[in-house]
């Protein structure tokens, strides 16, 4: 039975669904030429939500509501927290560079909204059924996002290929559930860990691992793994640059979250973790060098961070696979995704102002950011922080998040994982200071478009930028919070 | 007082970063304004600082003007700072050269002047930060931020392949750095399982509970953190074969970029050995001896005989650092008292001598942009402040006695000449020379220094005028002359009167040879079964020549003059 105490428990992930209809309703009012106020709406709603949010997790949250389908317990809170604040910062960089980029319409918030619906829904379910819907409405959300320039070529073929790759990837995710039904008779995964636990001693159903294996792949796809990361590069290319930020981030944050429910809650029973251990192992030292490596033969700032973002689910899942070990994957993985938010999330935006003040994928191409540090010095400066943090470069939010994987990486004795990714980063540093070069040693070109920056938009840089230099200067406070999450 | 004596550390190390900030925030147009006050800003922080030398009690040794706050409790990170004379010497040395470097910088640089000081305070602000570090996550913090202000120097203000020099630089010493994370972190979750305490990165703590601890398990463990941490020290030093980052960095770098590279952040690599590969890993340093000694060796040589045949008066430099380090490296690889107070001092001494060959280069150059020495020649005669400083400075660096460099060598080559042969040698047969062996190596490369340098003079200094460019030459002014006496001046005052020195490194190298031959005592590392006996021999020996070497050149200093 629906009682109005699960409604106010759903609270946090209702408000964006809601209000994302509320907006689509001030946008057809208000038509096109008012881009503003949908937008700040948005950014009310994501407030109001975050502040539900925080009221539950000071309440203590209750955990299950309606029956069971949906888990808003504090990992699925803290999660919803990072996806409000990526939202809001991708909200705030695009008010003004949405009539700029050809596509001033404000549909383009309620999207956001529901994306960010979806997303929490993916990381509160211990339901694959919720988990699907979650990822459908999300996925649905981002295929309109992406082919959102429309008239730009880049863009149709970047949605469309998002799409049917997208498509593929959740039939996988479907078939994968299918098959645990079938195997267990049970969709929750509980219901599927004590099926396993009860079958213990024996080598793992058949079934089973075949849905696991088909699960892993269709989430796989949503990071952006290896090999499931071919559509990435053209996708972002495709995409605006706060839209390329959004899914590189929200995205990639919405499928860890949900991986590591799959993970630890429904396959956490030894015999079947050990396979998943070892495979999560391979894709990881793989995403790790294949991304950074084919980063560095990028010159469009989005392919290259686009590949920067395959990269980084490498190191994400080396967090996985160490929390597989030893039990701590949960915190690791937050950590490093709210470092990461802010981080990736700044440098897209700042992508974006250089690219919407360009022709057609000029703007997008490393030079464009040629003696940044002379017309602009603050966004120069802001791109510097978001690069080195991405480098990993101490004292910044980038430099912890990497610390703090490889930290829990030695503690599971996976020293090779962990000598590999550190190494694979040292290959991160030379494409992202490409474009510090580009901005600090180059010199600005005669005949570089003006470049304006909105207030919306410098707002998100710098919150950006400050979170990404607080994480990595304070960072007690968020580590403590991750850790208090438990396992 | 109380209150500045008890945050000294923090005071110094962070007053170039405020400096930074505040000129962030002023106005661009007034380069000269910025210039002043980026100077006042260095001079100030080497006047805070001098108050350590005194306030220092050698007597007592150990850590002194600690500080400890808690910076991220959930891991066992702490701000936990403190020095001891090894880091003392070195952080003044530190405050002291960026004063010069800075003053030096004046006329060199006229482009971008407002992002090049503020470069140049936060650098400052990262080395300090590396000596005064007790806490191996800020250590590392300091340690790897240092990187992207000198980047920044040798990547903008830098010569014709600046670019390309700046890249090596950083990717070579992340590379390095993030093995010896790894390093780290394995020392990180070793610790509570040897101590059974919380986790913790107190070096201190490191070093009193893992140093000394004899389980099979931690001395296979220490093996690998040692070449774990011999790759990212190694590689800032640099040693043979980790080395050629070096030339390019040096040579693309800004005067006052090389005068702090060679100066200051190739010591990062020395003092990384001597604060903890030493200490912490007893055991994988002796047992991987032979090799360091080689390595030292071949360094010295190789440095010597590159810089022989250079062209480029700057690359000459350059690879006489090679060479330089390379002792400084074989006095502490002595793992006697005499080796290491001889390669800790020699690290001052090479920060001095060096970084006023860089300025005197810089000095040419900025006169006739060209470094290439065939294009000098008969320079005393219409540069004889010039070519008088020059003299003293490449005497310093030759070693001659009455300067610094002698003292330092010399106190080495004690050092060498009392390792005991079975640690001494790689190839059969010639085992019972030991360290005589690396100590005859090592002369050799003193005579090579002498020859390069002293070639380097004859060539630039002497001879006739002929090159009509070079008779406009004008001779230093006030502020030129200002930035190279203060180390003449300190060249002399090493080189007379080396005691205070000496003194503030008296125990903290006492205590770490004792640990060090505490280790040997027990160690039964694949060395075979003659070896306690013959080690026991030479341990009587060396401190009574140790002590020999230290005296030596003080009584002989004091007599000459």
């Amino acid at each position: 039975m629906t009682t109005a105490r699960d409604l106010a428990d759903a609270l946090p992930i209702l408000i964006p669904a809601a209000g994302g209809l509320w907006v689509l309703v001030v946008v057809s009012l208000l038509g096109d030429r008012h881009l503003r106020a949908p937008a700040l709406h948005a950014l009310g709603i994501l407030a109001l939500s975050g502040a539900a949010a925080l009221a539950a997790l000071a309440r203590g949250p209750r955990g299950a509501i309606f029956e069971g389908a949906v888990l808003l317990d504090a990992q699925a809170l803290a999660f919803h927290l990072i996806f409000l604040m990526i939202a809001g910062l991708t909200v705030l960089a695009s008010i003004d560079l949405l009539r700029l980029a050809g596509a001033g319409h404000g549909e383009f918030y309620a999207l956001i909204l529901f994306a960010v619906f979806g997303m929490t829904m993916m990381a509160g379910s211990e339901n694959l059924l919720t988990l699907f819907l979650g990822l459908e409405v999300l996925s649905i959300s981002l295929y309109v996002l992406a082919g959102f320039t429309r008239d730009r070529v880049y863009s149709v073929e970047g949605a469309l290929k998002y799409f049917l790759l997208g498509a593929f990837s959740t039939g996988f995710v479907l078939y994968g559930i299918a098959l645990f039904y079938g195997a267990t008779g049970r969709i929750d995964l509980r219901g599927i860990a004590s099926h396993l636990s009860a079958a213990r001693g024996g080598s793992p159903d058949p079934l089973i691992v075949a849905g696991a294996a088909l699960l892993l792949i269709g989430l796989g796809f949503k990071v952006a793994a290896v090999p499931f990361h071919f559509w990435a590069p053209d996708v972002y290319q495709g995409s605006m640059g706060q839209v390329a930020g959004f899914m590189a981030t929200g995205t990639k944050a919405a499928a860890f979250a949900a991986l590591l429910r799959v993970l630890t809650v429904g396959l956490g029973e030894e015999s079947i973790r050990d396979q998943w251990v070892g495979l999560l192992s391979v894709i990881a030292i793989l995403t790790m060098i294949v991304g950074n490596v084919l980063a560095l033969a990028q010159q469009n700032i989005k392919r290259m961070l686009a590949y920067s973002s395959i990269a980084n689910a490498g190191y994400l899942l080396v967090a996985v696979v160490a929390g597989g070990r030893a039990g701590n994957g949960t915190a690791t993985v937050l950590f490093y995704l709210a470092a990461y938010a802010f981080m990736t999330v700044g440098a897209f935006a700042v992508a974006a102002l250089l690219g919407s003040a360009g022709e057609e994928d000029e703007g997008y191409s490393l030079p464009a950011f040629a003696g940044l540090s002379r017309r602009r010095p603050y966004l120069a400066a802001a791109m510097a922080i978001f690069m080195l943090s991405l480098t990993g470069i101490p004292p910044t939010g980038g430099f912890m998040g990497k610390f703090y994987i490889f930290k829990s990486a030695v503690d599971a004795g996976l020293y090779g994982l962990a000598a590999v990714g550190l190494l694979a980063s040292v290959v991160g540093a030379f494409y992202y200071l490409r474009v510090v070069v580009q901005m600090y040693l180059r010199e600005p070109a005669g005949d570089a478009p003006p470049l304006l920056v909105g207030r919306a938009e410098a707002l998100a840089i710098l919150i950006a930028a400050l979170g990404t230099l607080w994480i990595g200067l304070f960072p007690s406070s968020l580590i403590t919070f991750a850790q208090q999450l438990g396992p | 007082m109380g209150w500045y004596q008890a945050h000294i550390l923090t005071i110094v190390t962070f007053l170039p970063l405020a400096g930074a900030l505040a000129l962030v925030a002023a106005p661009k147009g007034k380069p000269k304004l910025i210039m002043q006050a980026a100077t006042w800003i260095a001079l100030l922080d080497f006047l805070l600082s001098v108050p350590l030398f005194f306030w220092y009690d050698a007597g007592r040794g150990g850590f002194q003007f600690l500080e400890r706050a808690s910076w991220i409790p959930s891991i066992g990170v702490q701000y936990y700072v403190g020095i001891d004379g090894i880091s003392l010497l070195l952080l003044l040395l530190t405050t002291f050269l960026g004063v010069i470097a800075i003053l030096s910088s004046w006329s060199a640089i006229t482009e971008r002047v407002k992002e090049y000081y503020v470069f140049m305070l936060v650098l400052q602000t990262g080395m300090l930060g590396v000596f005064i570090s007790l806490d191996f996550f800020l250590f590392y913090v300091f340690w790897e931020a240092m990187l992207v202000p000198m980047y920044f120097l040798i990547g903008i203000w830098g010569g014709p392949r600046k670019l390309y020099a700046a890249i090596k630089f950083f990717l070579y010493t992340l590379l390095g750095s993030v093995l010896m994370l790894l390093g780290i972190l394995a020392i990180y979750f070793y610790y509570p399982k040897a101590s059974g305490g919380p986790p913790t990165f107190d070096i201190t703590e490191f070093i009193r509970v893992l140093g000394p601890l004899t389980d099979p398990e931690w001395l296979e463990m220490q093996k690998w953190v040692f070449l774990a941490f011999f790759v990212g020290f190694a590689i800032k030093v640099p040693m043979f074969p980790f080395h050629t980052w070096l030339p390019d960095a040096h040579v693309e770098a800004p005067t006052a970029g090389s005068v702090i590279l060679a100066g200051v952040l190739l010591k990062m690599g020395t003092y990384g050995f001597v604060r903890f590969s030493l200490p912490l890993l007893p055991r994988a340093t002796i047992h991987y001896l032979p090799w360091m000694l080689a390595l030292c060796v071949v360094g010295i040589l190789y440095g010597a005989l590159v810089a022989m045949v250079q062209k480029d008066w700057k690359k000459l430099v350059a690879y006489s650092s090679v060479s330089h380090l390379g002792f400084c490296m074989l006095g502490v690889f002595a793992l006697n008292q005499a080796g290491l107070k001889g390669g800790i001092l020699q690290m001052v001494n090479h920060g001095l001598s060096t970084g006023a060959l860089f300025l005197l280069v810089g000095l040419i150059y900025e006169r006739r942009h060209t470094r290439m020495i065939s294009e000098f020649g008969g320079l005393s005669k219409q540069m004889p402040v010039y070519a008088t400083l020059f003299m003293i400075i490449t005497m310093s660096s030759i070693g001659l006695p009455l300067l610094n460099g002698f003292i330092g060598e010399f106190t080495i080559l004690v050092g060498a000449f009392t390792i005991p042969p079975v640690y001494g040698f790689l190839l059969p047969g010639l085992g019972f020379l030991g360290g005589k062996f690396w100590a005859v190596c090592a002369v050799f490369g003193i005579v090579l220094g002498a020859a390069y340098m002293l070639w380097l003079y004859q060539r630039t200094m002497f001879g006739k005028l002929d090159n009509p460019e070079n008779a406009k030459l004008k001779d230093l002014n006030l502020r030129e002359v200002m930035t190279l006496a203060p180390i003449v001046a300190c060249c002399f005052w090493i080189g007379i009167y080396p005691q205070p020195f000496f003194s503030v490194l008296e125990k903290p190298v006492a205590d770490l040879a004792q640990r060090l031959e505490a280790a040997e005592g027990g160690a039964d590392l694949a060395r075979g079964a003659a070896l306690p006996r013959a080690r026991g021999a030479d341990v009587a020996a060396a401190p009574a020549v140790a002590a020999q070497a230290v005296a030596a050149p003080a009584a002989g200093g004091a007599s000459a003059p």
